[in-house]
């Protein structure tokens, strides 16, 4: 189990080093030449000069290479060129509300789609399983983006039910930073007013976030519950007498929790991916929202950092997954 | 074939098709501006209304099928070409290549994908085709995946090793032998990923990284409207039904392919 994990640790730093090759590479044959990007096309052939040299343009590609990586390796991300403040210090401020939003998107997937899941599989083709099937066929297919815009419109501003953007009111002061996580620091202040007005602000951002994911995880629950169902030792628990809660829970679902883990970790995933699109509707103050605006403003050093600091995130997701696996499955035993 | 789901999907995909390849019959030009006529609700003249340029919407959304439908089966087939001979090359030739080619793999299936797709169509410069290479390279890894795990499987096989032994060629044995019984699972897959590649198109067109107005895409069809959404709710909703549909029909059909051709994976 230790060398399994040590390997698995190398793995992740391996799969880390490779994203910096490509995120770099990618940066690297941007046909917009960066220099002329942030000076603007008036600018002196001696300005460019000098940026060049200044940020190490001038050198050979490899040689860049080496010195990118060797600033990244002392926690240096380079600065980004729209905030013109360290990448590092950018992430550190906008991190966490990508986490909290993520963390609130992935109880809804797990709270919906798991327990519809398991209704549709009991009632197999009956009204529920129906209208299970139904939901998560529509859930798959709808874009996030419409979902978000339509219940911004209907539950924010037609039924003014939750506020329509933003982690807090205006009104509201922002506890004192601890975590980042704003609900968590309301409470670790003892402020319950914030406290809810930071969950009424993550509901619908969540909700939408999630609701893809809660689909394609009722699908998945279904299918793996009916498989299960149909075993003989389901049988055996049920005729000697098991009631039928302890069936589904302790028979069944936990038989059924391999597939759904390995799919959850995919799916974390992919909500860290969607929260780009979530949070630029939501103007909710994450990473998503500052990848895609430095993206837009052709800020390679920002762009690059976020897609590391998620592809580290992914790497370690998937790690925890396969711990967990060993974890719930006794048969698996990592020599 | 007593699947409805499948026939549904099949339904689907069709009239798509028909709305795709029709649409400038069926529909008015959807570049077309008409200040005069803005923000109209549906009606006998304008099927889905105007948009806040006065643009019919039924024009912009029928010709922006084809596009969906050119985007969806665009990255799947340089996904597949790509994932395929990676695939294939990891599995035939083995050794330190497999290892080289698969670490490759695992990197590129570490990615955040809508993140790298969005960094690379920046780093292109956005644009429809820029859009499709985009999602095809985060796209391809899986089908790698797929073929090589089938290639080790085969080359074990006695049809292999008799081919073998009567002396074909690498090349021939991958493209003749291994090629062919691996194609099952790559099309389950690709029918699955068309509706995935059309959402994260559209996804990155929403947010200005994709097609560019005026361009009938859906996703930006979408995004120039959603402020309009409180007096013509028709604008943004009638592209976003467009993405839906399509999706759901590729997904139906990706249903129904794996019962019938892969009935292991049935549920």
């Amino acid at each position: 189990m230790f060398s399994y994990l040590i390997r698995r640790l190398f793995f992740v730093v391996f799969v880390v080093w490779g994203v910096t090759f490509a995120t770099f590479f990618i940066a690297n044959v941007v046909p917009i030449d960066p220099a002329i990007a942030a000076l603007g096309d008036n600018a002196r052939e001696e300005q460019i000069r000098e940026f060049r040299e200044r940020y190490g343009l001038d050198k050979p590609i490899w040689q860049q290479y080496l010195i990118y990586m060797g600033r990244l390796l002392s926690g240096d991300l380079g600065n980004s060129l729209r905030t013109q403040r360290a990448v590092a210090e950018d992430l550190k401020e906008f991190f966490p509300a990508t986490l909290e939003l993520s963390v609130a998107a992935f109880l809804v997937t797990l709270l919906l789609g798991v327990p519809a899941g398991i209704l549709a599989a009991l009632q197999q083709n009956r009204a529920t399983d129906v209208a299970v099937r139904v939901l998560a066929l529509i859930g798959g297919a709808t874009p996030v983006f419409f979902l978000a815009v339509l219940l911004q419109y209907v539950l924010a501003r037609q039924l003014d039910l939750l506020p329509v953007q933003g982690r807090l009111d205006g009104f509201s002061i922002p506890p004192p930073r601890v975590t980042g996580l704003v609900g968590l620091d309301a409470l670790l202040a003892h402020d319950w007013s914030v406290f809810v007005d930071s969950l009424r602000h993550l509901v619908l951002p969540a909700f939408v976030l999630g609701s893809f994911s809660a689909a394609v995880l009722a699908r998945m629950t279904r299918a793996t519950m009916l498989e299960v169902l149909a075993q003989d030792y389901i049988r055996t628990a049920r005729a000697k007498g098991v009631g039928p809660r302890a069936v589904i829970l302790r028979h069944a679902l936990k038989n059924a929790s391999l597939p759904i883990l390995t799919l959850l970790g995919s799916l974390l995933g992919g909500l860290l991916s969607g929260a780009v699109l979530t949070e630029t509707i939501f103007s909710w103050p994450g990473i998503g929202r500052y990848v895609t605006q430095s993206a837009t403003s052709l800020d390679f050093p920002a762009v690059m950092g976020v897609t590391l600091l998620v592809g580290l995130v992914y790497a370690l997701i998937n790690l925890v997954v396969d711990l967990l696996y060993a974890f719930l499955d006794p048969r698996i035993r990592y020599a | 074939m007593r699947n409805p789901g499948g026939l549904l999907g099949l339904g689907l995909l069709l009239l798509l098709m028909a709305v795709a390849l029709l649409a400038p019959v069926i529909a008015p030009d959807p570049i077309q501006q008409n200040i005069a006529q803005r923000l109209q609700p549906p009606s006998a003249e304008h099927w889905l209304g105007t948009d806040q340029l006065g643009r019919d919407v039924w024009a912009r959304v029928a010709h922006g099928a084809g596009i969906s439908l050119r985007v969806g089966f665009g990255v799947v087939l340089l996904a597949v070409l790509l994932g395929v001979t990676v695939g294939l090359l990891a599995g035939t030739l083995g050794g330190a290549w497999d290892n080289l080619l698969m670490r490759l793999t695992d990197i590129f299936f570490a990615f955040p994908s809508l993140i790298l797709a969005m960094a690379i169509a920046a780093a292109l410069g956005p644009n429809l085709n820029n859009t499709i290479i985009a999602v095809a390279l985060v796209s391809w890894p899986i089908y790698a995946r797929l073929v090589r795990a089938n290639v080790l499987a085969l080359r074990e096989r006695e049809f292999v090793e008799a081919a073998r032994a009567l002396g074909a060629s690498r090349i021939r044995l991958m493209l003749r032998h291994l090629l062919p019984n691996t194609l099952t699972p790559i099309f389950v897959q690709a029918s699955f990923d068309v509706g995935g590649a059309i959402l994260t198109a559209a996804g990155l067109s929403f947010i200005g990284f994709g097609a560019q107005p005026p361009t009938p895409e859906w996703g930006a069809m979408v995004s120039e409207t959603r402020s309009y959404i409180a007096e013509a709710i028709w604008a943004p909703t009638a592209p976003a039904m467009g993405i839906l549909l399509t999706v759901l029909a590729f997904n139906l059909l990706g249903d129904a392919l794996r019962d019938v051709l892969d009935p292991r994976a049935r549920d």
